[in-house]
């Protein structure tokens, strides 16, 4: 019967899947969405983070308040690429069409805090 | 079939016996004693830990600050490339890729791995020379990587427009994985011979006992002769507890997903000049990446709109096929970052039962595999590997810094 309850459409999650990941020990509600997928479709957990709670309180017996929501990620909905390609937020490389043709902006403070604090060395994000 | 399914049995043998018992505790006392604690249930801790149970050394206690995959691990891109710049990094990752390749057989869980390649576009002369240079070095190693043009380039990913790119480095064996399920197969490889994986156990001091070292956390404390710290971005703390001062330091890089599409996209695509990767995940996602200069150091793993933003700016024009994808969420992952690029691992001067194995600089994850094995290999008996002479933490301070090997292919 459990397997025939689905409690996350996006990601075809069952109560019997959620039942299956309790008795491997991962009870945070982190963890149940990492080990079943839930909440990571396009619902993003807008619909089946609340039924997946419910029966997370019933199965591991902590009292529903104690249960915290996973943390939300933005975008807030789908949002297509090409929308977001054109916001003025997006940092324009040397070679981008649209970069400014002046040298570049100096570096913000924080950036330069920051170097100091690590001895001057740069960050290796890249 | 979901990513994380138990195959029908281990290759090697042992039953599922842990199927329908916990593999975590997340709560009760820790165990009191143990011949090793490891501090941090990423992937590089879980890595030594199964494969020190493996080698048949399961005293061992894992301990997890948060909840497992709550770091670094939990958050990256899943890559796992053999395309590095110097030949000792390059040996190690053909080494890690073999193990990925046996990791469904081996541990019995499906990590949805998948060699599609990668292929590195250069758009000026002085990335084509790095990528020439590090091509002649791969290939020194037994890695397959050659130098393509734009055209042969097309023909491997049809939809990039490679206007102004003018040449790619292509190795058709390096790969990607899902990293979740890797974490779960690790531990459950390591619980079921033994070990304790303790999650929601924050180290919250260490000292240097005539025993060992007692390890407390708030559900108590753990006496071990030796420690292992595989903290990822957070090592430098834990090191400081010892009083001993890593070079490291935290920095935050921000990833996203979009909605799943039909597969098309075979291999990890990244761009010299922005640090921009992506790749498509067996779910069918695309998931990537791109450097947001000018950020400092942190530990925060907020999200950004100039990050998305930067992403989708290089996506939609490396790949405009992809303008009208719909990104379904974002997050970030702390990088350990080091002066050289380069991991540091072994003992510090004066303390010979603590063990570094951080530094990876957002690497970590596909150099666990075979890290954590030699790792093991060492911690039980057998001679070092010369990674741990060559990483060792004294060469930031015993050799001017001009004379370190450094890593320049810390892509993404």
């Amino acid at each position: 019967m459990a397997k025939k309850i689905i409690l996350c459409r996006c990601e075809d999650v069952t109560l019997s899947d959620l039942e299956h990941t309790v008795a491997q020990g991962y009870c945070d509600i982190e963890e149940v969405k990492r080990y079943t997928g839930f909440g990571t479709g396009p619902c993003q957990g807008k619909e089946c983070l609340g039924p997946i709670a419910l029966q997370l309180a019933r199965l591991t017996g902590a009292p529903p308040a104690s249960l915290r929501p996973f943390t939300s990620r933005p975008p807030l909905s789908p949002t297509p690429l090409r929308l977001l390609a054109n916001d003025p937020a997006a940092h324009r490389f040397a070679d981008d069409p649209a970069a400014p043709a002046a040298p570049a902006a100096p570096a913000a403070p924080a950036a330069s805090a920051d170097a100091a604090a690590t001895g001057g060395v740069p960050s290796k994000g890249s | 079939m979901q990513p994380g399914s138990e195959l029908d049995s281990p290759g090697d043998g042992s039953p599922p016996s842990t199927l329908s018992s916990s593999i975590l505790t997340h709560t009760g006392p820790v165990p009191e004693r143990a011949e090793l604690v490891i501090v941090g249930g990423g992937i590089m801790g879980l890595s030594i830990a199964y494969h020190l149970a493996k080698a048949g050394l399961s005293d061992v206690v894992v301990l997890e600050r948060g909840y497992l995959a709550e770091g670094a691990s939990g958050r990256n891109g899943g890559g796992v490339r053999q395309q590095w710049s110097t030949e000792i990094n390059i040996r190690l990752m053909r080494d890690s890729v073999e193990l990925c390749r046996r990791f469904a057989t081996e541990l019995g869980v499906n990590v949805w791995f998948r060699q599609g390649g990668y292929l590195f576009l250069a758009r000026n002369a002085k990335e084509v020379a790095r990528l020439s240079r590090n091509i002649e070095l791969q290939n020194r190693c037994g890695v397959p990587t050659q130098m393509i043009d734009p055209v042969a380039a097309n023909q491997i990913v049809p939809e990039l427009c490679l206007d102004g790119v003018v040449a790619a480095a292509y190795n058709p064996t390096d790969g990607i994985l899902f990293p979740w399920p890797f974490l779960w197969g690790y531990a459950r490889g390591a619980v079921s011979r033994g070990v304790k994986v303790c999650t929601q156990a924050q180290v919250t001091g260490i000292e240097h006992t005539d025993r060992g070292f007692a390890v407390h956390t708030p559900r108590g404390t753990v006496h071990a002769r030796r420690v292992v710290n595989a903290c990822g971005a957070w090592s430098a703390q834990l090191a400081r507890m010892l009083g001993v001062e890593l070079p490291t330091w935290p920095i935050r890089h921000e990833i996203c997903s979009s909605e799943p599409l039909k597969p098309f996209l075979r291999p990890m695509v990244s761009e010299l000049t922005s640090g921009l990767y992506f790749s498509q995940s067996m779910r069918g996602e695309i998931v990537g990446g791109v450097t947001v200069p000018g950020h400092g150091s942190t530990l925060h793993v907020g999200s950004t709109l100039e990050f998305l933003a930067t992403y989708a700016r290089r996506l939609v024009r490396l790949a405009p096929i992809l303008g009208d994808i719909k990104v379904l969420r974002q997050w970030a992952g702390p990088y350990d970052c080091s002066p050289d690029g380069n991991p540091i691992l072994g003992a510090p001067r004066g303390l010979p039962d603590f063990f570094l194995a951080c530094g990876f600089v957002g690497h970590g994850f596909m150099m666990a595999p075979i890290v954590g094995k030699l790792y093991a290999e060492w911690l039980g008996g057998a001679p070092a590997h010369e990674i741990f002479s060559r990483y060792a933490l004294d060469r930031f301070s015993h050799a001017p810094a001009a004379a370190h090997e450094k890593e320049d292919f810390n892509i993404g």
